[in-house]
C-alpha cells in the first residue's frame, strides 16, 4: 500500500531531515574539534584559529603525555579497576538477581523491596564515606570496588530478563538433580548472553569513568585511576608540570596541545568499542524499561 | 449456627503451623538460593543500610573516636544550625533551580527528539543519528568538563563565534561569572544526555501496534492526526513514569559536574545542597553538620518522589509502585 505523501509532509519531512542532520553535527562536532586540535600546531590551538580542519600537524602533545609516567601508572590502575570492579559487580548483580527471579522462593518481595528503597533513599555522602573509613577501606583500592558493588537498577534489569527463561527448563534440571548454582552456571547464564553483555557495558564504562569515589577515598597517587590524572591536566590545569624545562611562553603553548591528546588518549578506548556494543546496550535499556 | 469461637481459633491456628510448616520446608529445598542471595544481601546491608543508620550523626555531635553510637545527642541542633544559616536558602534555590531548568529543558528536549527520529523514514540516517546521539553519554565527565572549560575560555571556541557573527564585541568569561553558570550547566546537560533520555522513548514507540497508523491512515488521518491520537496516548505512560522520577530526584542534582565546574566566584549560583555537603564534610571534616544537611537533602527528595507518584496514581492511574 502505497500512499502518497502531501505537500506538507514532503515539507515536514525535508525539515526534519535537515533539523536532525544538524543535531548530529552538534553531537559530534566537539569531539571533532578535540581530535583535530590534538594533531595542531600548538600556535594555531593558541590563537584560535582551529575551527574544522587541523592546522599543520604535530604530534608532540602525544609524545609529551605518552612519556608521562603518571599518564601510565593511571592507565594500569583504570585496567584494574574496570576489570576487578566489573567482575565483582556481574558476580553480585547475578547472585541477587536469580535466586530473586524464582517465583517459589519464599520472602523475595521482602527482599527485593528492601533492594529497591536503596534506590530512593540513602543516607548520605557523609555517613557512605564514613561507613568506608571504618571500614579500613580508605585508601586502597577496595575503596574503588566494594561502594557500588551492586546497581539495584541493574539488579531489577538482570532479574526481569532471568524471569523470562522458562521456569520448565529449571524444573527439568531440579529433576535431573543439579542443585541451584549448577543451574544458574550451565543452563541460565549461557540463555542471558545478551544480557551479561548489557551489564558488562554498563558497569565497565562506569568504572572507566568514574573519578568521585577516587577523589574522596585515594591520597596514594599509585592508585589512582586514569580519571584522577585527566582531572589534574584538564581541571587543575597542570599540564605545565609536564615540560620542566621549557620556557614559559611554550608551556602556555604546548599545555593547551596536551589537554586534547590527554582527552583522545582518554576516550579512544570507549569510543573504539562502542560501535560494537551499541546494539547490546540499547537492548538492555530496553529490558530495563519493561515493567514486570 | 454455634460454633465455639475456640473452635476457629484453634483451627485457625493450626492451619497456621501447617501453612508455615510447609513455607519453611519450601526455604529449605531452596536454602541454595538463599545461599547464593546472601553476599549481595550483605553488599546492601554494609554498604547501603549501615550509612543509613551512620545518618543518626546527623542528629548527634560525631566524635570519630567514640563512634556513631558513642556520640552525644545533641536533638535538632545540626539543622536548626543549617536552616538558620545564611546558605539555607541560596543552596535551596540553586538546588532547585538547576534540576527544575534540567527538568524543563531536557525532559520535553528528549522526548521531542525522540519523536522527530520516529518520524525519520531513512532507516539508515536514523541509526546514525542515534549512534551519534547516544556518544556523549560515554565520554566521562572529567573529560566533557575538559572540553566545557576549553570551549567557553575567552579565546575558545564559543567566544570565537559568537564574535564572530557580532553577537558580543567582548569575549565573556562564561565560567567566571555567576549568571552563566546555569545556562552553562543544562547546555552541557543536554548534550550530554538528549540522545541516552530518548533511547526509553523510542523503545516505548516502537511497542506500539503498527496496525493502529495503518488504520487511522484508511480513516484519513494525517501525520499530526496519528502523533496526537495514537503515538502520544501510547508513550504516556512511559513520559508520566520518567516524569514521576524527575520529580523525585528534584533536589538530586547532577553535583559531580558541578564540583569540576564552579568555583568560589560562582558559588552565587552553582553552590547547590551536594557540593556544600562534599566541602563541609569531606574536606573541613564537619561530619554531624554536613550529615544533616545531606539527610535533609535524602528526605525532602523521598517525600517528592512519594507525593509525584501519589498524584500520578490518583489522576492517571500509572505510577511507580
Amino acid at each position: 500500500m502505497v500512499i502518497k505523501r502531501s505537500i506538507p509532509e514532503v515539507i515536514f519531512d525535508s525539515c526534519n531531515v535537515l533539523f536532525l542532520i544538524l543535531c548530529s553535527f552538534l553531537f559530534l562536532y566537539p569531539m571533532w574539534y578535540v581530535l583535530v586540535s590534538s594533531f595542531s600546531d600548538a600556535h594555531a590551538i593558541a590563537a584560535g584559529e582551529i575551527s574544522f580542519w587541523p592546522k599543520g600537524f604535530n604530534v608532540d602533545a602525544y609524545k609529551l603525555v605518552f612519556e608521562d609516567q603518571r599518564i601510565w601508572t593511571a592507565y594500569g590502575n583504570t585496567v584494574i579497576y574496570v576489570i576487578a570492579g566489573t567482575f565483582i559487580n556481574l558476580v553480585l548483580t547475578t547472585l541477587g538477581a536469580y535466586p530473586l527471579s524464582r517465583k517459589n522462593l519464599e520472602g523475595r518481595s521482602l527482599i527485593m523491596a528492601f533492594i529497591v528503597f536503596t534506590m530512593f533513599f540513602s543516607g548520605g555522602l557523609i555517613p557512605a564515606y564514613l561507613n568506608v573509613r571504618e571500614l579500613g577501606l580508605y585508601d586502597t583500592r577496595w575503596a574503588l570496588l566494594l561502594p557500588g558493588a551492586v546497581s539495584a537498577f541493574n539488579l531489577i534489569v538482570m532479574r526481569t530478563f532471568f524471569q523470562s527463561i522458562p521456569e520448565s527448563l529449571v524444573e527439568s534440571a531440579k529433576i535431573d538433580g543439579a542443585h541451584d548454582f549448577r543451574i544458574l552456571l550451565r543452563i541460565v547464564l549461557p540463555l542471558s548472553m545478551p544480557v551479561l553483555a548489557v551489564m558488562t557495558l554498563f558497569y565497565a564504562v562506569g568504572h572507566w569513568n568514574s573519578w568521585f569515589s577516587a577523589m574522596i577515598y585515594l591520597q596514594d597517587r599509585n592508585l589512582f585511576p586514569l580519571q584522577l590524572i585527566l582531572r589534574e591536566i584538564l581541571i587543575q590545569s597542570s599540564a605545565q608540570n609536564m615540560l620542566a624545562g621549557v620556557t614559559q611562553d611554550e608551556v602556555f603553548r604546548i599545555s593547551e596541545s596536551i589537554k586534547f591528546a590527554t582527552i583522545i588518549i582518554a576516550t579512544v578506548p570507549i569510543l573504539m568499542i562502542y560501535p560494537f556494543l551499541q546494539k547490546y546496550f540499547v537492548k538492555g535499556v530496553m529490558i530495563g524499561a519493561l515493567k514486570e | 449456627m454455634a460454633v465455639p469461637v475456640n473452635a476457629i481459633k484453634a483451627k485457625s491456628r493450626k492451619q497456621r503451623t501447617k501453612r508455615s510448616s510447609v513455607s519453611l520446608k519450601r526455604m529449605m529445598a531452596n536454602r541454595y538460593l538463599y545461599l547464593m542471595l546472601l553476599p549481595t544481601v550483605l553488599y546492601f546491608l554494609i554498604f547501603e543500610y549501615k550509612p543509613m543508620y551512620g545518618a543518626v550523626i546527623a542528629f548527634k555531635d560525631f566524635n570519630p573516636f567514640a563512634g556513631v553510637a558513642g556520640s552525644p545527642w545533641v536533638g535538632f541542633k545540626n539543622f536548626e544550625k543549617f536552616f538558620e544559616s545564611y546558605y539555607f536558602f541560596r543552596l535551596l534555590k540553586n538546588t532547585f533551580l538547576m534540576s527544575f531548568y534540567s527538568l524543563l529543558f531536557i525532559f520535553p528536549a528528549s522526548l521531542a527528539f525522540a519523536l522527530l527520529l520516529n518520524e525519520l523514514r531513512i532507516k539508515k540516517l536514523k541509526s546514525f543519528l542515534q549512534t551519534v546521539s547516544y556518544l556523549p553519554h560515554f565520554i566521562s565527565l572529567i573529560v566533557i568538563c575538559g572540553m566545557i572549560i576549553d570551549f567557553t575560555k575567552p579565546g575558545g571556541i564559543i567566544n570565537s563565534l559568537l564574535l564572530g557573527i557580532g553577537i558580543i564585541s567582548e569575549p565573556i568569561q562564561f565560567l567566571i561569572q555567576p549568571e552563566w553558570f546555569r545556562t552553562i550547566y543544562v547546555g552541557s546537560g543536554m548534550w550530554q544526555s538528549l540522545g541516552w533520555n530518548s533511547i526509553i522513548y523510542l523503545a516505548a514507540l516502537s511497542g506500539i501496534n503498527p496496525s493502529l497508523y495503518e488504520a487511522a491512515v484508511v480513516d484519513g488521518a494525517g501525520r499530526w492526526k496519528q502523533l496526537t491520537h495514537i503515538t502520544l496516548p501510547g508513550i504516556l505512560p512511559t513520559v508520566l513514569i520518567l516524569l514521576i522520577l524527575n520529580v523525585g530526584t528534584l533536589l538530586n542534582v547532577g553535583w559531580d559536574k558541578i564540583i569540576l565546574l564552579y568555583n568560589p566566584g560562582t558559588y552565587v549560583t552553582a553552590d547547590v545542597i551536594s557540593t556544600f555537603v562534599y566541602r563541609r564534610g569531606v574536606m573541613e571534616a564537619d561530619y554531624s553538620f554536613s550529615a544533616a544537611v545531606g539527610l535533609f537533602n535524602s528526605v525532602i527528595n523521598f517525600t517528592l518522589l512519594v507525593l509525584a507518584n501519589r498524584i500520578s496514581r490518583k489522576t492517571t492511574e500509572s505510577s511507580l509502585w
